[in-house]
């Protein structure tokens, strides 16, 4: 009851004190709010860059790097190629020695629709193995994802986003209908939910990992039955494959992207191990010509390698934070010179009881209200550096958006920041000695 | 209900030292009037602000209503101040931006009070110095006597056991004096112990008890209960 009231008291002589000198409140709400304006601004863009896209599982799905090149180019100690070769992306996937793995690679295709008023379309395509979808956890509105009978079969099926379902079926169960992909025609086996991973961690090469969702998908091998085109780096140093092309079994090129999900993370050690294992294996028939040299990388690990948080994002980062840090020292010299200046009034205040808690709490309910404020006005300056971030040319820009996450955080930053910055002031206010002020109210 | 056991006080700047009291003994009794003397620079706000607790002193002790003061905590100090000491200053020290209402409820607020409780103890005070339609009133618009007034007013909403006033009639002319000293005789007519610091002699001489403070030395210049005053043998010497 007693703390209640004080805090109703508190907030009024805080109110009325802010009131009394407007362009000195005003100076601290605007250096807050700048402060906290940079630091949510580029502290969003760098959360966003900084997502977990499979918060659940990112520790233990890895993906597997095998330095399969000739000896061209080759520095001890190199980073092995992003990339496998076809031969080991099948050998890997053959042996199963993680719980789920797929291998899987983009390209573009061209749909026709039965309606015949609507022109055929390009759309993005991915064509992966049937763990892809419980391994990423993939969540489906319709049907299933195609089974590794299927991959064997090389199974005329697809399992289509729900964008893409909306557009060629105008939404609802699609499971079992057709779909006419570069002239051949393909049987919807799943409807898949929205999913958009962010970043889109399994394929980094479209706008640095923060392109727009993939909307269908179709077994590997039944794409490579059919010859299907091809969107992405390949990279070939030997011979390629007479029938096939750089595409083929047998080619010297890297091109497919592989993922493995282990039961843990502690599994990778043994995993590892494989991998090294296959690795000599295959310098020993002689496929290989460098040195064994593998890599093994969670997400987070992967994400990180492929610098998807750019150094520059990082850099502001850290100069928004301290520019916040410069902004709330300026708050700070400017709070300690009004309580101070307030020194005779906190002076009677002590003489007529009020203990120095009393006093140091009213300082920071005064701070708290000017953190309120600064961070009211930050959140219209997030918002407007969001805003011209969001008109850049950057694959992250649409996502640096206000959430409700950054409206909260905001606050909660602008009351901590104001309170850090009004503590050293309101010490120094609640150390007055009221006998020494009683002569110069 | 306030007694200075050989009490001194001594401020040090840098390497030079000021004694402000030295090896002080007083006991105030409950309900008396004492009132304190001497030339300015002699101790006498010094003894105000170690009775008021706003300042410790530099050796010896001080009990207040049985307690002795350099063992309390800065909030048991605040919370003695805030229930059992009223003061008032020769410059009223009153809160510009508050009305005269909220300047009266400062103490009340930090004791915690309930808003039915305060409202009716500031409106009895306000009406005890003849400012109850003043209540909303700013300190400027006030004159300076009537200013004295609310301070007066703020000291007693919070019906305190002992008055500490510092020179109350020092800013006024001497009819205000006289009205002051007045309502400070009243004060203590109704049972609170005053101790009055003032240059005035004749309003002094109003006291149950003058004492005449010297270079931080303090001696009773008008005994009316003799026993209640001890001045220090040394000191004197």
């Amino acid at each position: 009851m007693t703390h209640t009231l004080l805090f109703g008291y508190y907030l009024r002589m805080a109110l009325a004190s802010l009131r009394r000198n407007l362009l000195l409140t005003s100076l601290m709400v605007v250096a807050i709010g700048v402060g906290i304006g940079a630091a949510m601004t580029t502290l969003t863009v760098f959360m966003v860059l900084t997502n977990d896209p499979l918060p659940d599982r990112s520790e233990r799905v890895f993906h597997p790097r095998l330095d399969a090149q000739d000896m061209s180019g080759y520095a001890p100690g190199g980073e092995p190629h992003d990339l496998l070769t076809r031969l080991d992306a099948e050998q890997l996937l053959r042996e199963k020695r993680g719980v789920r793995q797929a291998m899987m690679y983009a390209g573009f295709s061209v749909i026709e629709l039965d309606q015949g008023d609507d022109m055929p379309f390009r759309q993005r395509i991915r064509y992966t193995s049937s763990d892809f979808f419980p391994m990423f956890g993939v969540p489906l509105q319709h049907g299933q994802p195609w089974s590794a009978a299927d991959d064997e079969a090389r199974a005329r099926v697809v399992v289509i986003g729900a964008d893409l379902n909306q557009r060629v079926f105008n939404g609802g169960n699609s499971v079992g209908k057709l779909l006419r992909i570069n002239g051949e025609q393909f049987r919807v086996i799943g409807v898949a939910a929205p999913w958009h991973p962010q970043p889109t961690f399994y394929d980094l090469n479209r706008e640095g990992g923060f392109a727009e969702a993939d909307q269908l998908f179709l077994p590997f091998s039944t794409s490579r039955a059919l010859r299907m085109g091809f969107a992405g780096n390949l990279d070939c140093w030997g011979e390629v494959d007479k029938e096939e092309g750089q595409l083929g079994l047998n080619s010297s090129c890297a091109w497919v992207q592989y993922w493995v999900e282990l039961a843990s993370a502690q599994d990778a050690a043994d995993f590892r191990a494989y991998l090294e294992n296959h690795s000599s294996q295959q310098r020993q028939n002689g496929r290989y010509q460098r040195p064994v040299n593998v890599r093994l990388d969670n997400i987070p690990q992967w994400l990180d390698y492929k610098r998807v948080v750019p150094s520059d994002v990082r850099l502001q980062t850290w100069l928004a934070f301290g520019f916040l840090f410069i902004c709330l020292l300026n708050t700070t010299g400017l709070l300690l010179a009004k309580f101070l200046r307030r020194a005779p009034e906190i002076g009677l205040r002590r003489a007529l009881g009020a203990p120095r808690s009393a006093v140091f709490q009213q300082c920071l309910v005064e701070a708290g209200l000017i953190g309120i404020a600064g961070g009211a006005f930050g959140l219209l300056l997030a918002w407007c550096g969001l805003w011209l971030v969001r008109q850049q040319a950057v694959g992250y820009a649409a996502l640096a958006g206000m959430e409700a996450g950054t409206l909260f955080g905001t606050f909660l930053l602008a009351l901590v920041a104001s309170l850090a910055a009004a503590a050293f002031p309101a010490w120094r206010a609640c150390l007055v000695a009221p006998a020494s002020q009683l002569k110069s109210l | 209900m306030l007694a200075l056991r050989n009490v001194s006080k001594i401020y040090r700047t840098g390497s030079v030292e000021t004694t402000a009291l030295r090896s002080l003994d007083l006991h105030v009794k409950p309900g008396e009037f004492v009132s304190v003397t001497g030339p300015s620079g002699s101790g006498k706000s010094t003894l105000l602000n170690l009775l008021g607790l706003l300042e410790a002193p530099s050796a010896g002790e001080y009990l207040i209503d049985g307690a002795l003061s350099h063992t309390l905590s800065d909030f048991e100090r605040s919370r003695l101040r805030n229930e059992k000491i009223g003061f008032v200053f020769q410059g009223f020290n009153l809160v510009r931006d508050l009305t005269i209402f909220d300047n009266c409820d400062i103490p009340l607020r930090y004791r915690g009070m309930g808003g039915t409780e305060r409202r009716t103890r500031i409106e009895s005070a306000l009406e005890r110095v003849g400012l109850a339609s003043r209540a909303r009133h700013f300190p400027t618009q006030l004159s300076g006597g009537q200013q004295q007034r609310v301070a007066i007013a703020r000291a007693l909403a919070g019906s305190p056991r002992v008055l500490l006033a510092d020179e109350p009639t020092g800013n006024l002319d001497t009819h205000m004096a006289e009205e002051i000293m007045a309502m400070l005789e009243g004060v203590n007519q109704a049972g609170t112990t005053v101790v009055l610091i003032t240059h005035d002699t004749a309003l002094a001489a109003r006291a149950h008890r003058q004492i005449r403070m010297l270079d931080g030395i303090a001696s009773e210049i008008d005994a009316v209960v003799s026993d209640t005053l001890t001045l220090n043998a040394s000191a004197l010497a």
